[in-house]
C-alpha cells in the first residue's frame, strides 16, 4: 500500500493506493488549522481501517505538511512536484496544469521545457481569497458559483490581494450591484491574477488540466479560465487528490503508522515561538482595568415622552449602520448598531419607523448622515446635514473629552487618527488598503478559526505567551498565524498576538509614532474594534499610557453626527426629513451602468426613489448629473494632458521612417523632447494611446514582477500596442540620470523609471519582430549629449548628418523647456484666478506619469469637484530656493515634491496632497519627509495611495476630511 | 525638525567603539580584525532575534526595504543592550551613493536614533562618492589596503568552506579550519604584514593548499547558487539563515564573493565615464583600480583551481556575461552584477539558483525577476527561484518555494548520476 498525505493551507487530503494502482481510500477535509490533531486522526483511521497495523509506504506533501514531516521523520515532497508526478501517471498528455489551492496558485508547464511557477507571497487570487469574498457576499462557495453562472456583466476588481479586492467589492455591494455579477467578477479577477502573476509571458495552450478545490467546485471559475485562455480545459477525476497521489507515488519508505502517530504526539508537546509578555499579569490587574474604563460613559436618559425635540445621527459605514438619538441637552436616548447586510437603506428606514411607532410624539429637530453611505442617506431620507465621517468622529470625541490631544478610531475597515492642537485638527492619519489591520481583520481570523469574534477576543485576555506576529497585512498574517500554530501556539496566544498586531499596525504603520510623546497625554480611542478589551489593553501597554474609551466607542460617528446636527439647528426648527408616512411608502430602485462621458468610464449606480428623485453615485465629475462636460479651467492635470495630446497632431510624413514612443513613466515629461527630436529629423512619431484597463490587460501576461508599480506594469500594454502599429522601431531610452534642476544632492531617476525598458525588452515576446531601441543616455548635460548621441543615431538609425542631429537636439531641449514653462505659466494663471474666486488651491503632487488618467483614476477631477483648484508639483517647485532635507535628496522628481511642499508652507491658501503608487519603494522615504516639511510649516499632510484600482470612496473621504479640517482650523482662528 | 546627530571626527577614533552591522560572517570577521589592527576599536554586531526587526519596524517607515529595517533595528538593539558606553560609541554604515533607496540608510538611521533618544550617537559613513564628507570614517591608504586584503582573504576562506563542508568526513573539520585561518589573518594584520598585493597572491595558494588537506568524500550533491540584494544574500539575519537551510537539505552552496560587489562599484564609475563622459579622471582611476582588483581576484581563482577547487572567473569576463540580456548601464542596487552572477553560476554548473531580495526591492524588479525569463530561454537548465524577504513573510513560505526548486534539482541530479 502507498499512502500520500497532502496538508495544504486550509485542507488535509489523503490517498491510499493499493498495488494495482487503485485508490482504495481517500479523504478531503478542512483542517481549521488543527494540523497536528487532524493529521494524527487521519493516520490512525487509515491504520485501523485499511492497513490493520501493516506497514505502508508514506510521504507527506503540502505547505503545512512541511513542518509536520520534519517532526515525525516522514519524507516530505514539495506539492507542485508531487502534482507533476501524479499528472504524468494519470493524465500523461497534459501540457499545462493550473492549480488553485487555499493560499497558493500554481501553473506547471509540462511540455517544451518543464517549468513550475508558484505565486509570490503578496498575491491573492486563491481559495482563501474566494472564501473571503463569499463571506462578504454572505454566501456559501456553492451559492456564489450558482449566482455567478447567472451573471450578466462583470466589474473590474483588484485581485492583487484580498484586502484590495475587499475595498472594491464592498462599494459594489453598497451601491446595490447584483450579487451574481459581483461573484462572476471575483472569479474573473482570480483568472486575471493567475495569468498576470504566473504566466509571465509564456503562453498557456494545449491540454489544460484544472486541479485543486476552487477549480473543482466552481464551474463558473473554470469557464472563466476557459474563456480567457481560449481553451477547453478538463478537471479530471480525483482533481483534489493529485498532490496526495503524487506523494504516494513518490514515497519510497515504509512506516509503521502507530510510530508516526507517536512521533506526532511528542511533537505536540512543546511550544516554540517568539512571544510577547501577557496582556494582564493577573485577574486583579484585569479588574482594575475594567473598572477604570467603566467610568468613561456618555450621559444617558430614558427615552420617554418628555424629552422634547430630538436630533438623530446616522453613521452608514461600509459594513454596519449606527444610529444615535440625543435630546437637546446632548443626552443619549437611543442607540442602534447593526450589520448593514449590504442593504443599508431599508434597515435605517425600518429603525426610524420603529422609533416613530414607539414614540408617537417624537419631534425630530435634525437628521444628520455620515459615513460611506452619507450621500445615499442624505438624498433618500432628505437629511438636514451630511458630514464627512472624520469630522463626525472628531466632534464626538471632542465633546466627550474637550482637552483631547489625540483620537484613534478603528472601525471595521478603516482607521482614522487625528492629532488635535489648540482645539483644531493638526494632523490626520488614515489607513491604506494594504495595511488594514482593522476590525474585519480580527473578524476574518476569528471566523477562520471557528470562533465568534467576541469569544475570540475574550480568549486573548489571559494568554500566557501572546504570539509575536509583527504588524503586516492580512495576507502575510495568514501565514504567520499558520506558522505559530505549527509551532504549538494556543488559540489564546494567537488571539492576543493578533490584537497586539492591530495596535502595532495602527501605531507604527498608520500613525508612524514611536513614543507616546508624539501623541499627547489625552488619548481617546473609539470605533467598534476598541470594544475588544485585548486590543484596548494592547494599545495601553504598547504606548505605556492609559487611554479613554467611551462606552459607546462603536457609535461615536453617529453620536458625532447627532451632535453636529444639534449644534447647527436653531431652537424651534424641525427637520426636513421624510415624514413617517413617506418613510412607510418609501421605495428605491437601483440600477448600475457605466458612464460613457469620458475615458474614466465611471461605474455609476443610479438610485431612483419613490418620489421620483434620483441619486447618482460612483461619478468622479458632475457630467452624468448635470450633463455638462467637467470644467477643467482650474485643473492643471487636464492642461498637462492636453499639452501632451497636442503632439499627436504634430507630425511629418515620415520620409525617414516611423518611430513608436510609448507614453509611459518619464515619457509623460519627455515626450515633447523626443517627439521634436525625431520629427525634426523627418521621422513620423507614433505615440501609444492614453492608458486604459484594456490596454493594460493586453500586456499583463508579460509582467515578470507582480509587485512593481502600476505605472511600470502599464508600459507592457503600451509597447504591445506599438508593436502592432507597423512602426520601424520603438524608441524608449534608459536613463539613470534625469534632468538636473539643481535642487538636491543628485539627479537620479528611480530604478524603475531608469531601467524599465530593459525589462520590456527581455520579457515581451512581441518585440522579436519589432526593433526596440533603448540606449543608455544622459540628457542632463546637453554638451555631452550632443557629442555622444549623433554617433548612436549614425550606428543605429543610419542617420549620418551630424549637424542636423545637433540641430534637432537643440530644438528638443528648447521644446522641453517650452513645455515645462507652459506648465509653470498656466499654474500662475490658475492660482491667480483661484484666488480671485476665493477657491482653495491643492497641489496634487506626484510624478509626471500621474497625469495618466488610468494611473490617477480621475482624482484630479474629484478634487476640482470640491470647488478647488488643482495644480502640480512641477509647476511650483522652481519657486523655492534649494534647502536641506532630512533625507538624501537624490531623485529629480522627488526633489520637486519636497520643493512643492516647502512652497505650500509659504502660501496660506495652498495645501499638498501626495499621490503614492502602490509598490513605489522610494515613497517609503519621500512620504515621511514630505509630511515633516508640511508639518513644520503648520500644514496638513494628505496621502493618497493608488494602484490598479482605487477605492474612490476612501479617496473622497480623505479629501473631504482635508477640507473639513481646513475649515475647522479657519473657524478656530 | 532636523535629525542631526554629531559628526564623526578623527578624534573619536581614540576612545570610541565603532559598531557596524554584520553582513557576510567570514569576510566581516576578517575585516573587523583588519580595522582593529589599525587602532580602530570596532565591533561587528552579532545580535539577532525578533527584537531586531521589531525595533526596525518601530523606528523606520515599514515600507522601507528590509535590510534598512534590520540594520537600524540591529543598531538600536545593540545600543539598548547595555553592553556599550553610550557616550563613547559610534555607528558605521556604508553608502553606495547609487540611485537606489539604500543610499538613504544613513539618513534613516539618524532619524531613528533621534526618535529613540540616541541623538548624541555619531554616525560615520563609508562611501566611494564623497557623500557625508564631514562625517566619514577617516581612511588611510594602509587601512584601505588592509581592508581589501581582509575581504579577499575572507572571500577565499568562505568559498573554500562552502566547497568542503558538504563533503567533509569528520563533521566540524571545516569550521575549525575556517576559525584557524580567520585568526591567522588577524595575527598577520596585527603584525602589519601579508596585506601587500604580492603577499595576498602568495597566501591564496597557502590557504587553498591547506584546505585541500581536509578529508572529504565526494558524493553527488545538489549544487545551489545564491545571488541577490547584497545584504539579504549574505546576512543570515536577513535571509533566515538560507545557507544553513540549504546545507541541511544536502546541497553544496556557492555564494559569489563580497569583492564582486566592490569590483562592480568600481566598474560602474568606469562605465559612467564610458557611457556618459562623466568625471573622466575618476573613471580612469576606477578602471585602473579595477585592473588591480581583478588581478588579485584571478590569482585567488588560480590558487583555488590548482588546489583542486573551483573558483570564480575573472571579473572582466564576468562583465561580458550579461550581454544580450542586461546592459551594463543598469547600475542601481546590484544591477547587472546580479544577472552576471546568475549566468556565471550556471556556467559553473550551479544551475539551481536562489535569487534573494527584500520584498519590493526596486532594482530587483529589473535585474533579478526581470531577467530570469531571458536567462531560462538561453540556459534551459537554469532552475531559478526568486525569494522575497521581509519582516513578516514566513519561513514556511520561503522554504516551500526553495524546496520546489530543490525537488526539480534533485530529479535532474538523479538522471545525471544514473547516466
Amino acid at each position: 500500500m502507498r499512502v500520500g498525505l497532502d496538508i495544504g493551507s486550509t485542507t488535509i487530503k489523503c490517498a491510499v493506493i493499493d498495488d494495482n494502482d487503485k485508490i482504495v481510500y481517500s479523504s478531503y477535509d478542512r483542517h481549521y488549522s488543527h494540523i497536528i490533531e487532524k493529521g494524527k486522526e487521519l493516520l490512525q483511521k487509515i491504520n485501523s481501517e485499511i492497513l490493520h497495523g501493516e506497514k505502508a509506504i508514506l510521504a507527506i506533501s503540502g505547505s503545512a505538511g512541511m513542518g509536520l514531516s520534519d517532526s515525525c521523520g516522514v519524507p516530505f515532497v514539495q506539492e507542485v512536484y508531487a502534482e507533476r508526478v501524479a499528472a504524468s501517471r494519470k493524465s500523461p498528455d497534459t501540457d499545462v496544469i493550473i492549480e488553485l489551492g487555499g493560499e497558493d496558485a500554481k501553473i506547471l508547464f509540462l511540455t517544451n521545457g518543464v517549468e513550475v511557477r508558484m505565486n509570490g507571497s503578496c498575491a491573492g487570487g486563491t481559495g482563501a481569497f474566494i472564501d473571503q469574498m463569499a463571506t462578504l457576499l454572505k454566501m456559501s462557495a456553492d451559492e456564489m458559483d450558482k449566482e455567478a453562472c447567472k451573471a450578466e456583466k462583470t466589474y473590474t476588481i483588484a485581485s492583487r490581494c484580498g484586502v484590495f479586492a475587499k475595498s472594491d467589492v464592498q462599494p459594489l455591494i453598497n451601491q446595490g450591484a447584483k450579487a451574481g455579477d459581483i461573484a462572476a467578477s471575483i472569479y474573473q479577477a482570480v483568472v486575471n491574477q493567475t495569468i498576470a502573476g504566473l504566466a509571465q509571458g509564456r503562453p498557456i495552450k494545449g491540454n489544460i488540466l484544472y486541479l485543486g478545490g476552487p477549480l473543482t467546485f466552481s464551474k463558473c471559475l473554470k469557464d472563466s479560465f476557459d474563456k480567457t485562455l481560449h481553451v477547453h480545459g478538463t478537471c479530471p477525476e480525483n482533481s483534489l487528490l493529485y498532490v496526495a497521489m503524487g506523494a504516494a507515488y513518490y514515497a519510497d519508505k515504509a512506516f509503521d503508522f502507530t510510530k508516526v502517530v507517536e512521533a506526532l504526539e511528542q511533537y505536540n508537546a512543546h511550544a516554540d515561538f517568539a512571544s510577547l509578555p501577557p496582556l494582564f499579569k493577573n485577574r486583579e490587574e484585569y479588574w482594575a482595568f475594567k473598572n477604570r474604563h467603566a467610568k468613561a460613559s456618555v450621559p444617558r436618559i430614558p427615552f420617554d415622552q418628555e424629552v422634547g425635540p430630538v436630533h438623530i445621527g446616522i453613521d452608514s459605514g461600509s459594513t454596519t449602520i449606527k444610529i444615535a438619538v440625543i435630546d437637546n441637552a446632548s443626552n443619549l436616548l437611543f442607540t442602534d448598531y447593526r450589520s448593514n447586510d449590504g442593504q443599508p437603506l431599508p434597515l435605517v428606514i425600518d429603525t426610524l419607523l420603529k422609533l416613530f411607532e414607539q414614540h408617537p410624539n417624537m419631534q425630530v429637530a435634525s437628521l444628520t448622515a455620515t459615513g460611506y453611505g452619507e450621500e445615499l442617506m442624505k438624498n433618500a431620507l432628505h437629511c438636514d446635514f451630511g458630514l464627512v465621517e472624520t469630522v463626525a468622529h472628531f466632534t464626538a470625541a471632542k465633546y466627550f473629552k474637550p482637552d483631547v490631544d489625540f483620537i484613534i478610531d478603528i472601525g471595521g475597515q478603516d482607521m482614522k487618527c487625528f492629532k488635535i492642537e489648540d482645539g483644531a485638527i493638526s494632523d490626520i492619519f488614515l489607513n491604506e488598503a494594504c495595511s488594514s489591520g482593522c476590525g474585519s481583520f480580527l473578524q476574518t481570523f476569528a471566523q477562520a478559526l471557528g470562533y465568534k469574534v467576541e469569544d475570540f477576543a475574550k480568549l486573548a485576555l489571559f494568554a500566557d505567551k501572546p504570539v509575536d506576529l509583527g504588524s503586516r497585512c492580512t495576507v502575510f498574517m495568514n501565514s504567520s498565524v499558520k506558522q505559530a500554530q505549527k509551532d504549538g501556539a494556543s488559540i489564546e496566544c494567537i488571539s492576543a498576538g493578533l490584537a497586539i498586531s492591530v495596535v502595532k499596525n495602527a501605531l507604527y504603520k498608520v500613525i508612524r509614532a514611536s513614543s507616546v510623546e508624539q501623541l499627547g497625554r489625552n488619548i481617546v480611542v473609539q470605533g467598534g474594534t476598541f470594544y475588544n478589551e485585548a486590543v484596548l489593553r494592547a494599545f495601553e501597554k504598547e504606548m505605556g499610557v492609559n487611554v479613554i474609551r467611551p462606552d459607546i466607542a462603536g457609535l461615536m460617528g453617529a453620536y458625532g453626527a447627532a451632535l453636529y446636527g444639534k449644534a447647527h439647528t436653531k431652537p424651534g426648527i424641525l427637520s426636513n426629513m421624510l415624514t413617517k408616512e413617506e418613510l412607510q411608502a418609501f421605495t428605491c430602485k437601483t440600477q448600475s451602468i457605466q458612464c460613457q462621458g469620458c475615458g474614466n468610464h465611471c461605474q455609476l449606480t443610479i438610485n431612483t426613489f419613490s418620489d421620483g428623485t434620483r441619486y447618482i453615485s460612483g461619478n468622479r465629475c458632475e457630467k452624468p448629473v448635470t450633463g455638462k462636460a467637467s470644467d477643467d479651467s482650474l485643473n492643471l492635470y487636464a492642461y498637462k494632458l492636453q499639452l501632451l495630446e497636442s503632439y499627436r497632431n504634430k507630425n511629418t510624413d515620415g520620409s525617414r521612417g516611423t518611430v513608436g514612443i510609448p507614453l509611459v513613466l518619464n515619457m509623460y515629461e519627455l515626450l515633447p523632447f523626443w517627439h521634436t527630436f525625431f520629427t525634426t529629423l523627418g521621422y513620423k512619431v507614433i505615440i501609444s494611446p492614453l492608458s486604459s484597463r484594456a490596454l493594460y490587460q493586453q500586456g499583463q501576461g508579460t509582467i515578470p514582477s507582480d509587485t512593481a508599480c502600476y505605472p511600470a506594469k502599464l508600459s507592457h500594454g503600451h509597447v504591445h500596442w506599438l508593436s502592432q502599429q507597423n512602426v520601424d522601431c520603438i524608441f524608449y531610452p534608459c536613463m539613470s540620470y534625469n534632468m538636473d534642476e539643481h535642487k538636491g544632492d543628485n539627479h537620479y531617476n528611480c530604478p524603475i523609471v531608469a531601467y524599465y525598458p530593459e525589462t520590456l525588452k527581455d520579457n515581451m515576446t512581441e518585440l522579436e519582430n519589432t526593433k526596440f531601441y533603448n540606449p543608455f543616455i544622459d540628457i542632463s548635460n546637453r554638451k555631452i549629449f550632443k557629442k555622444k548621441f549623433p554617433k548612436y543615431m549614425k550606428d543605429v538609425f543610419q542617420y549620418n548628418d551630424k549637424k542636423m542631429i545637433e540641430e534637432a537636439i537643440d530644438k528638443a531641449y528648447l521644446e522641453y523647456e517650452k513645455h515645462m514653462e507652459a506648465i509653470r505659466v498656466k499654474a500662475q494663471e490658475m492660482i491667480a484666478r483661484a484666488r480671485k474666486e476665493n477657491k482653495h488651491i491643492i497641489v496634487l503632487a506626484g510624478r509626471p506619469y500621474h497625469v495618466d488618467p488610468e494611473v490617477n483614476h480621475g482624482i484630479d477631477k474629484l478634487i476640482v469637484k470640491q470647488n478647488a483648484c488643482v495644480i502640480t508639483e512641477d509647476s511650483i517647485a522652481h519657486l523655492v530656493q534649494p534647502f536641506s532635507t532630512n533625507v538624501l535628496n537624490q531623485w529629480t522628481y522627488h526633489a520637486r515634491l519636497y520643493a512643492a511642499a516647502k512652497y505650500c508652507t509659504m502660501q496660506p491658501d495652498m495645501d499638498l496632497v501626495q499621490l503614492v503608487s502602490f509598490g513605489c519603494g522610494l515613497d517609503a522615504i519621500t512620504t515621511d519627509e514630505t509630511r515633516e516639511i508640511l508639518q513644520e510649516g503648520n500644514k496638513l499632510y494628505t496621502q493618497l495611495k493608488i494602484d490598479e484600482i482605487t477605492n474612490l470612496g476612501a479617496v473622497n473621504i480623505r479629501i473631504r476630511s482635508l477640507f473639513a479640517a481646513l475649515k475647522e482650523r479657519e473657524e478656530e482662528k | 525638525m532636523e535629525y542631526l546627530t554629531p559628526n564623526f571626527t578623527k578624534e573619536m577614533l581614540k576612545d570610541y567603539t565603532i559598531l557596524f552591522p554584520n553582513m557576510a560572517p567570514v569576510q566581516f570577521a576578517c575585516i573587523e580584525k583588519g580595522m582593529r589592527s589599525e587602532g580602530i576599536h570596532c565591533e561587528v554586531l552579532q545580535n539577532a532575534g525578533s527584537e531586531v526587526a521589531q525595533l526596525g519596524l518601530k523606528y523606520v517607515h515599514n515600507d522601507t526595504c528590509y535590510p534598512a529595517l534590520l540594520v537600524i533595528g540591529q543598531f538600536l538593539d545593540a545600543l539598548n543592550s547595555g553592553k556599550y558606553d553610550l557616550h563613547h560609541t559610534a555607528l558605521l554604515i556604508s553608502q553606495s551613493g547609487g540611485g537606489c533607496r539604500a543610499s538613504n540608510y544613513i539618513k534613516l538611521l539618524r532619524k531613528a536614533l533621534v526618535k529613540a533618544g540616541y541623538g548624541y550617537i555619531p554616525v560615520a559613513s563609508i562611501n566611494p562618492t564623497g557623500l557625508e564628507a564631514s562625517s566619514s570614517l577617516p581612511l588611510t591608504v594602509k587601512l584601505v589596503r588592509k581592508l581589501i586584503a581582509c575581504a579577499y582573504y575572507g572571500d577565499e576562506i568562505s568559498a573554500l568552506r562552502n566547497q568542503i563542508i558538504p563533503y567533509e568526513v569528520h563533521p566540524g573539520d571545516t569550521e575549525a579550519w575556517v576559525n584557524k585561518w580567520v585568526s591567522t589573518i588577524g595575527e598577520w594584520m596585527e603584525k602589519d604584514k601579508e596585506y601587500s598585493i604580492h603577499s595576498i597572491k602568495k597566501n591564496f595558494q597557502k590557504i587553498a593548499n591547506d584546505a585541500s588537506g581536509i578529508e572529504i568524500k565526494r558524493v553527488p550533491k545538489i549544487k545551489v547558487g545564491i545571488v541577490g540584494e547584497i545584504f539579504v544574500k549574505f546576512s543570515p539575519l536577513g535571509n533566515n539563515d538560507l545557507q544553513a537551510f540549504l546545507e541541511k537539505e544536502g546541497c553544496e552552496v556557492n555564494m559569489p564573493g563580497l569583492m564582486g560587489y566592490i569590483n562592480y562599484c568600481c566598474a560602474n564609475f568606469h562605465l559612467d565615464t564610458k557611457l556618459y563622459d562623466m568625471n573622466k579622471t575618476f573613471g580612469i582611476a576606477a578602471g585602473q583600480l579595477l585592473n588591480i582588483l581583478d588581478s588579485i581576484g584571478q590569482s585567488c581563482t588560480k590558487a583555488m583551481q590548482e588546489a583542486g577547487f573551483h573558483g570564480e572567473g575573472s571579473f572582466k569576463k564576468l562583465m561580458k556575461k550579461p550581454e544580450g540580456i542586461l546592459s551594463l548601464g543598469v547600475k542601481m542596487g546590484e544591477g547587472w552584477l546580479l544577472c552576471a552572477e546568475m549566468i556565471e553560476l550556471i556556467d559553473e554548473g550551479f544551475s539551481n539558483i536562489v535569487c534573494a531580495q527584500p520584498f519590493g526591492c526596486l532594482p530587483n524588479h529589473i535585474a533579478g525577476k526581470g531577467v530570469t525569463n531571458k536567462i531560462r530561454e538561453r540556459y534551459p537548465q537554469a532552475n531559478i527561484t526568486a525569494v522575497d524577504y521581509d519582516p513578516s513573510s514566513t519561513k514556511v513560505n520561503q522554504e516551500n518555494r526553495i524546496k520546489l526548486m530543490l525537488a526539480v534539482a534533485k530529479e535532474k541530479l538523479q538522471t545525471e548520476t544514473s547516466m
